[in-house]
């Protein structure tokens, strides 16, 4: 799960990070009144969606009277931002940060990721902040510092200082790096995030460190015991299929293709979008039902493949291990009975014999396959109006 | 011979009296699997399935003899129980619960270094359909009729796909040995290299099938060790061609977010260490029969 850079910045300030001063406004009026709170002579106005890129594309402006924050927070509210990570649909604005403008001497980079090849937190630094880190870890491998945690002992203060003193930091600024540094990671461990970066964190004429970018995401596993980040989610930056899908239980993601799947395991879900690739069609979603999937379940599976309204073809995949083919085959009759567009099935394993027999029985022009080459030509078939 | 588990293997299962353990260690017992017994805090002394129930693992080792567990126990109390696990000696844990937080599985994997290597753990999963050793022994959810006794050792991500690779081959009169799932979750138990190692020293087994997924460098390190130490033929397979970037498919793993992670990459990584790499998920079995001809 991702949240905005002003709940980062919140949740991070509250683990000693020194953050400028900022508000959150969802009007051009609240974001005047903001900045006359927080007081200055220059403020940045930053569109809140959850992508990075947002000052190539007009995301971040630079204000130097309330009338340009009013003009800056009235062009960006409601407008649909695009840049290179949220894809060409863009993302709207719904609310903008304004915060004190901050002067800077140096921009760093300053990362903590979960990294599966050790299976620990690394804590990622370059001199080389402003740009992103693929771009620092192609042009500039050098510049990049790192640290590994043992998760028995955490994070230990001389790592955060030889982080600190590689980045070229003063006496002043090192201890100040230190405790962001330190503050990070334990926000990172206390609240179950899975990344944290501050790009750039800067280093200001009066020798403060402040991070003035700041991203976190959050172990989906983990929310069950952070309630107060499961409140941070923003249900307009979701897709409303995915957080339908998510209601009942159901994985799904969106994709462009003209062919609804509805399978069970995410692996299957995976192999049988590449045979419908392989059989010349394109999926029009990802959506595993999981492990014990009821007649509701199947149901409200097909209900959401059918809201995409570029879907001509269905096909379901069932390899029954925990689920009973006979089960889902009780919710694939139900909802074949007001189906649109045409259904293959394909089931296999626990009760294969019995779920089969009901598919048959329905009465319905369900199309079957024994095997997954087979369910995928035909789906495709189907779907471009083939007879099969 | 087989990996991991046998027919004399003695079982336990934790968590044993909730409803789908009990299911399921009923579906083992029929397997022929030897569950010995099942721990849940609190109902020690209680008979469940006509065997013991134990409130601790370590009373459950001492009184039965127990080598390997299931465990069935919801994701915040995950963790704890792997680590009890490991530190009651059992030599293998298997871990079917989808949900873990990954911070918690990087514990439990810190937490395992503790034991030299001889006396260490080995935890299957979390997020798989765990362990069958055919007609021996099964330690999971599979669909146990699936799958033929053979000569394949079979270690997949996912479940499904695995079973759809036991079904594929079974259609074509190929056995396994064992069948491993390591599980979708960005942190496993235990690698696809852990169990490429076991197979190859596994007399039985004359070939492998891998079958691996976007994200995470695992498949990538597994086939660099397959065309350095093993003499076995290794049949691959990534899914997930059709998956756009940064979207998570699913499992908590199965995510790209850095280079190397896509399937056609790890594709070509297999191929270029000399893996079969299968050309379709519709043609697992068949490639298994190609490699098992060269073997």
């Amino acid at each position: 799960m991702d949240i905005h850079e002003y709940q980062a910045k919140a949740l991070l300030a509250g683990f000693g990070v020194s953050v400028p001063q900022g508000g959150v406004a969802y009007s051009p009026e609240q974001a005047v009144f903001v900045a006359t709170e927080i007081g200055g002579w220059h403020w940045a106005v930053k569109a809140q969606i959850h992508a990075g890129g947002r000052g190539k594309s007009g995301g971040v402006k630079l204000c130097r009277t309330y009338q340009e924050i009013a003009a800056a927070a009235k062009a960006m509210l409601g407008t649909t931002l695009v840049t290179h990570q949220t894809g060409p649909a863009g993302k709207v604005v719904h609310r903008v940060y304004v915060e004190k403008a901050e002067p800077y001497m140096r921009a760093l980079y300053l990362g903590f990721v979960l990294d599966r090849k050790v299976e620990r937190i690394r804590v990622i630094a370059s001199a080389e902040g402003g740009m992103e880190i693929e771009e620092i870890a192609q042009q500039k491998p050098d510049t990049l510092l790192q640290q590994q945690v043992d998760p028995a002992v955490g994070l230990q203060a001389f790592q955060a200082r030889e982080l600190a003193f590689g980045l070229g930091l003063n006496l002043k600024q090192v201890n100040q790096a230190v405790t962001t540094i330190m503050g990070c990671y334990r926000a990172f461990r206390d609240l179950d995030a899975t990344m944290v970066e501050i790009n750039p964190l800067v280093v200001t004429k009066d020798n403060r460190v402040l991070a003035l970018d700041a991203k976190m995401s959050f172990d989906d596993n983990a929310l069950f015991r952070r309630p107060k980040i499961s409140e941070m989610r923003d249900p307009a930056e979701e897709d409303p299929r995915e957080a339908q899908a998510a209601e009942f239980g159901l994985n799904y993601v969106g994709l462009t293709g003209q062919i609804g799947c509805i399978i069970n395991g995410a692996g299957l879900a995976m192999a049988t979008m590449d045979m419908i690739k392989f059989a010349g069609g394109e999926p029009a979603n990802f959506l595993d039902v999981g492990g014990g999937a009821s007649p509701e379940r199947v149901a409200a599976a097909f209900n959401l493949v059918l809201s995409d309204p570029n879907v001509k073809a269905i096909l379901v995949n069932i390899f029954a291990g925990i689920n009973r083919c006979d089960w889902v085959a009780q919710g694939v009759v139900q909802a074949a009975k007001a189906l649109r567009v045409p259904l293959v099935v394909r089931l296999a394993g626990t009760n294969v014999e019995e779920g089969r027999r009901l598919v048959r029985d329905s009465g319905l022009p369900i199309i079957t396959a024994d095997t997954l080459a087979e369910a995928a030509q035909k789906v495709v078939a189907a779907a471009s109006g083939v007879a099969s | 011979m087989s990996i991991l588990i046998d027919a004399d293997t003695p079982v336990i299962v934790q968590g044993f009296t909730g409803d789908k353990a009990s299911f399921h260690a009923r579906e083992m017992i029929s397997y022929g699997t030897k569950v010995v017994g099942g721990v849940t805090p609190g109902k020690g002394g209680q008979t469940h399935l006509d065997r013991p129930v134990f409130n601790t693992v370590k009373e459950a080792v001492h009184a039965t003899g127990a080598e390997a567990s299931l465990a069935f126990v919801p994701p915040p109390f995950a963790a704890d129980a792997l680590m009890e696990a490991a530190d009651a000696g059992l030599k293998l844990v298997c871990i079917i619960t989808d949900g873990i937080p990954a911070q918690d599985m990087m514990r439990v994997k810190r937490y395992l270094r503790r034991y030299p290597k001889p006396k260490r753990t080995t935890v299957v999963g979390p997020n798989c359909a765990g362990i069958i050793s055919a007609g021996k022994a099964m330690l999971g959810i599979m669909p146990s009729n699936i799958y033929l006794r053979g000569n394949v050792g079979v270690v997949s991500r996912s479940g499904t796909l695995g079973y759809e690779a036991g079904a594929q081959m079974k259609e074509l009169g190929i056995g396994i040995t064992t069948s491993v799932g390591i599980g979708g979750d960005p942190i496993n138990g235990s690698s696809f290299l852990d169990h490429l190692m076991l197979f190859e020293r596994d007399p039985e087994t004359k070939a492998v099938i891998m079958i691996g997924e976007i994200g995470g460098p695992q498949e990538a390190e597994a086939a660099k060790w397959v065309r350095e130490n093993m003499s076995k033929p290794v049949v691959g397979y990534v899914a997930g061609l059709t998956a756009p970037k940064g979207r998570r498919m699913g499992h908590a793993g199965a995510i790209i977010s850095a280079e190397g992670d896509t399937a056609a990459e790890k594709a070509e990584i297999m191929r270029s260490y000399g893996l079969y790499v299968a050309p379709s998920p519709a043609e697992l079995g068949r490639t298994v029969a190609l490699a098992l001809s060269k073997a």
